[in-house]
């Protein structure tokens, strides 16, 4: 399989697990034209990212082609131990995705 | 998140054929993921967009919200933005750019255990306010930071 899209880290401090995550995707907004032909680049970017640990869902976000390019999303949540599998997945609008597993530090 | 699934479908209709391959995607279902909120995300006026995300007309200023971003941003592609809030009971964490040609930027709808917290890298078009909307109950405040971006990222 190749190389995931997704680079996962998640770390325990103080009973709350640190969620940190980079995507690798080019996250068009469709606003933008092609410099040298005019012409526009199609909307590519991820709608949903969606963070899973213990069966349940801990985040699920929305973007937009507002987010930066390589989109960077990190959020907090309490009830994880370290050793704990999280998952992460995303899609984007031209209905691509990609999952990651990795385990809480 | 709450979204108008009449509103949804009466704005696929009305916005042309990239809105209709964009739709196709979005309806197929399923299960686990939350239904991507196109009404919100193609909403021109921030308010309009806070409304059609969280389904509450009326917000709040308040002081529990913390917006962590630069005060001039080099390079407007790459703005870090993260939230932060003080108030009980946080659900949702909306991200905003009312100066974008698409205000709502990003939605964070909170999971169990979660803390009111979200962070992400956003793009910003030109100097304007960073606008960082909380869901609390059945209530939404408000908070907004200025942002001077000196180089523009949407391009063009």
């Amino acid at each position: 399989m190749a190389k995931s899209s997704i680079k996962l880290r998640a770390k325990v401090k103080d009973d709350v697990v640190e969620v940190k995550a980079l995507i690798k995707h080019p996250m068009e907004s469709g606003n933008r034209k092609d410099k040298k032909t005019g012409e526009a680049i199609p909307a590519h970017f991820i709608t949903e990212v969606m963070c899973e640990h213990g069966g349940k869902t801990r985040l699920s976000a929305s973007l937009s082609g507002g987010v930066s390019k390589n989109p960077y999303v990190s959020f907090k949540f309490k009830g994880g131990a370290s050793g704990d599998p999280i998952t992460m997945n995303w899609k984007d609008n031209k209905g691509g995705s990609d999952s990651v597993e990795a385990k809480i530090k | 998140m709450i979204s108008s699934r009449r509103l949804f479908l009466k704005q696929t209709s009305v916005a042309g054929t990239a809105a209709v391959a964009l739709g196709a995607g979005l309806l197929t279902p399923h299960a686990l993921l939350a239904e991507w909120n196109e009404a919100a995300f193609k909403e021109k006026d921030v308010d309009a967009a806070i409304k059609a995300m969280t389904g509450s007309s009326s917000s709040e200023e308040s002081d529990k919200i913390h917006i962590k971003a630069p005060d001039i941003a080099e390079n407007g592609g790459v703005v870090p933005v993260s939230v932060t809030s003080d108030l009980e009971g946080v659900t949702d964490i909306l991200i905003l750019a009312p100066n974008n040609p698409v205000p709502m930027v990003a939605a964070f709808s909170l999971g169990e255990g979660a803390e009111a917290f979200a962070r992400t890298n956003i793009k910003m078009g030109k100097t304007g306010d960073v606008v960082a909307v909380v869901k609390a109950g059945d209530k939404t405040y408000t908070a907004r930071k200025a942002v001077k971006v000196t180089i523009g990222g949407c391009g063009g």
